[in-house]
């Protein structure tokens, strides 16, 4: 056993205090949201957002919970976030594990395929025109899922880790006179799970926070994913005064702020919750995959 | 015996078809497989292929109703936007800029994060630390725009309240567009240099305890083992990582400066970048021609860009060379 020295141990202590910095540095603003949004419209005009909640209410949540808007948004965003996810997932391995396959001949050329489109893009106006004008795919809910089915990234991520599954394996199933299709969904998915949650759960953030094909392609208001519904309420005060309009109380202080605030963490708030789980997972699985690149 | 040598034969003539390898004969033995990325094939042709076609609205006098097929070609008027106006050349400016300021401070964060947290023992430590700082990629910017109100804003913000306690004015921070770009960085390396750490988390945990362990009976100093075994083998990573970055610095992040800057006039003077001023031609002015050249632009440069780092890349590591 070697004994850490003075210089060793003050180095250590100065680390310590400098990721603990950073971490404070990473969860403050989430503390900041979460409080004011817990506090009520008057204290935050009058002493600003604060750490720890002044005057605890819980009326910003109660009137963006009354309204439907919330609801609606909430269900195009979990809708676009499960069935885009499924679909993904689907497309994405279906093409990543014949490419992981060293005996295709055609492999390189389709690698190569999707690689380019990593390289050069035809650029907003094109992809506006296509999706607009061509394919008409205006206000419709599942502009926000088909042209994100496939990324390349993810893609080739994945293909990755196939590549690392014994190819033995499916020599093996092959002899026994299994086909492709069945090796592939009942041997190399089923092994495959650490990989699957990891691509996954990218691709399941993606869906969540889509929000920038919703401001070009939808302007159906009933359509508007969570995340475009905090960028029009951010930018205007119309949705708190739409929200309390039944309201008549003397000295009632509409909580534009607060329900800005409130809309915001019941949009995070899956995030933060599910996150723990999977943080694990995916810093293996990016690890693996890192490594492999 | 006699089933081993029958699997030999059929593996035999299979080698022998291999030679000859007609397309025939390959989507015969591999048809399910080719069946299998076919969906992934045509989504990628419509909607990255498609789109590149798009381009030759660059090259015309691009009419709505006419349509792609049918709108007047006029060559090279669209770029003349290249002579006329200064600030295309600004905006590209700050595109490079911003990104080259992101890329600079991004990785000196991340690598920062990932020496101190592979020194750093206990367990639960390491967890909490390791949870807080990846999670602020997994917000969209329209929330992290929202967490940036909150700190920023001029009359309540949580900054300025900080400030005052303090007896120092409060700052207008949305008026003061020299202050962004320091601004932008902190916000971006609060979004991504945790997450960022893991690649080089990765390649120091893949380093030989053995070197250290020897290091350590030879006398090295905590210090000395970063300085000289930790950084010099991270190397070749952090350059990899920084020339891949390099590659995509023609792009601005769209995402992060529309929804934290927004239609903020006077913030454009530093933060406009080429994404957010095509999306305003497009959308404000109408101007598809012009927006299109200034995308077309910024492809063939960014994919120029692109294959020159990657040649780079293969030099430094030929393992992690993309293409």
């Amino acid at each position: 056993m070697i004994k850490e020295s003075q210089g060793d141990r003050i180095l250590k202590a100065v680390m310590y205090v400098i990721l603990t910095v950073f971490a404070v540095y990473c969860v403050t603003p989430f503390l900041s949201v979460i409080s004011s949004s817990l506090t009520s419209e008057g204290s935050i005009l009058r002493d600003g957002y604060s750490i720890i909640p002044r005057a605890f209410t819980l009326d910003a949540y109660k009137l963006i919970f009354k309204d439907a808007t919330i609801y609606r948004a909430y269900g195009v965003t979990v809708f676009v976030t499960i069935v885009g996810t499924a679909l993904a997932m689907l497309v994405t391995c279906a093409l990543a594990y014949p490419l992981s396959i060293r005996a295709l001949k055609y492999r390189n050329g389709i690698n190569f395929y999707v690689y380019f489109t990593m390289l050069f893009h035809g650029g907003l106006v094109a992809n506006y025109l296509l999706i607009s004008k061509y394919l008409g795919m205006r206000d419709s809910i599942w502009v926000l899922i088909i042209p994100a089915l496939v990324s390349p990234w993810n893609m080739f991520l994945m293909r990755n880790f196939f590549k690392s599954v014994d190819e033995s394996l499916a020599e093996s199933a092959k002899i026994d006179g299994a086909n492709d299709l069945y090796i592939f969904f009942k041997i190399v998915l089923p092994i495959s799970l650490p990989a699957l949650a990891t691509v996954g759960l990218f691709y399941a953030m993606g869906f969540w926070n889509k929000w920038f094909e919703a401001m070009l392609f939808i302007s159906d208001e009933h359509k508007f994913p969570l995340q475009y519904l905090i960028m029009r309420i951010m930018n205007n005060a119309e949705f708190a005064n739409q929200l309390s309009s039944q309201i008549s109380l003397p000295n009632y202080v509409v909580p534009t702020l607060t329900t800005r605030l409130a809309t915001t963490v019941v949009t995070i708030g899956p995030i933060i919750f599910i996150y723990p789980f999977l943080q694990k997972y995916f810093v293996k699985g990016l690890m693996v995959g890192a490594v492999k690149g | 015996m006699k089933e081993s040598a029958l699997i030999q034969a059929p593996a035999a003539t299979a080698a022998t078809e291999k030679k000859r390898g007609t397309f025939r004969t390959e989507i015969r033995r591999n048809g399910l497989l080719y069946l299998l990325t076919l969906p992934g094939i045509l989504l990628i042709f419509v909607f990255s292929y498609l789109p590149m076609g798009g381009i030759v609205v660059a090259f015309q006098n691009f009419n709505a109703i006419k349509g792609i097929t049918g709108s007047e070609f006029v060559g090279f008027k669209n770029f003349s936007f290249f002579v006329e106006s200064r600030e295309v050349l600004h905006v590209i400016f700050n595109t490079l800029y911003l990104n080259a300021l992101f890329i600079l401070c991004g990785t000196l964060a991340s690598v920062g994060i990932a020496v101190m947290f592979s020194e750093l023992g206990g367990k639960w430590f390491k967890r909490i630390v390791q949870s807080l700082v990846t999670l602020p990629n997994f917000l969209s910017w329209t929330v992290i725009a929202m967490f940036v109100t909150a700190l920023l804003s001029s009359d309540n913000g949580m900054l300025n309240k900080w400030l005052e306690a303090f007896g120092i004015a409060p700052i207008a921070y949305f008026n003061e567009p020299h202050m962004w770009p320091w601004i932008l960085v902190l916000i971006k390396v609060w979004q991504g240099a945790g997450f960022g750490s893991i690649v080089y988390l990765a390649t120091i945990t893949g380093i030989n305890p053995d070197i250290y362990e020897s290091a350590s009976i030879d006398g090295a100093s905590r210090w000395e083992k970063i300085r000289f075994i930790t950084l010099p083998l991270l190397k070749p990573t952090i350059i990899l990582m920084i020339l891949l970055a390099m590659g995509g610095i023609f792009y601005g992040d769209f995402g992060m400066i529309y929804a934290l800057v927004g239609r903020n006039v006077m913030l454009y003077p530093t933060t406009d970048v080429i994404d957010t001023y095509v999306y305003r031609a497009l959308m404000d002015l109408g101007d598809m021609g012009m927006a299109a050249a200034v995308g077309v632009f910024q492809s063939v440069i960014g994919f120029i860009l692109v294959v020159t780092v990657n040649q780079l890349a293969r030099r430094f590591s030929p393992d992690s060379a993309l293409f």
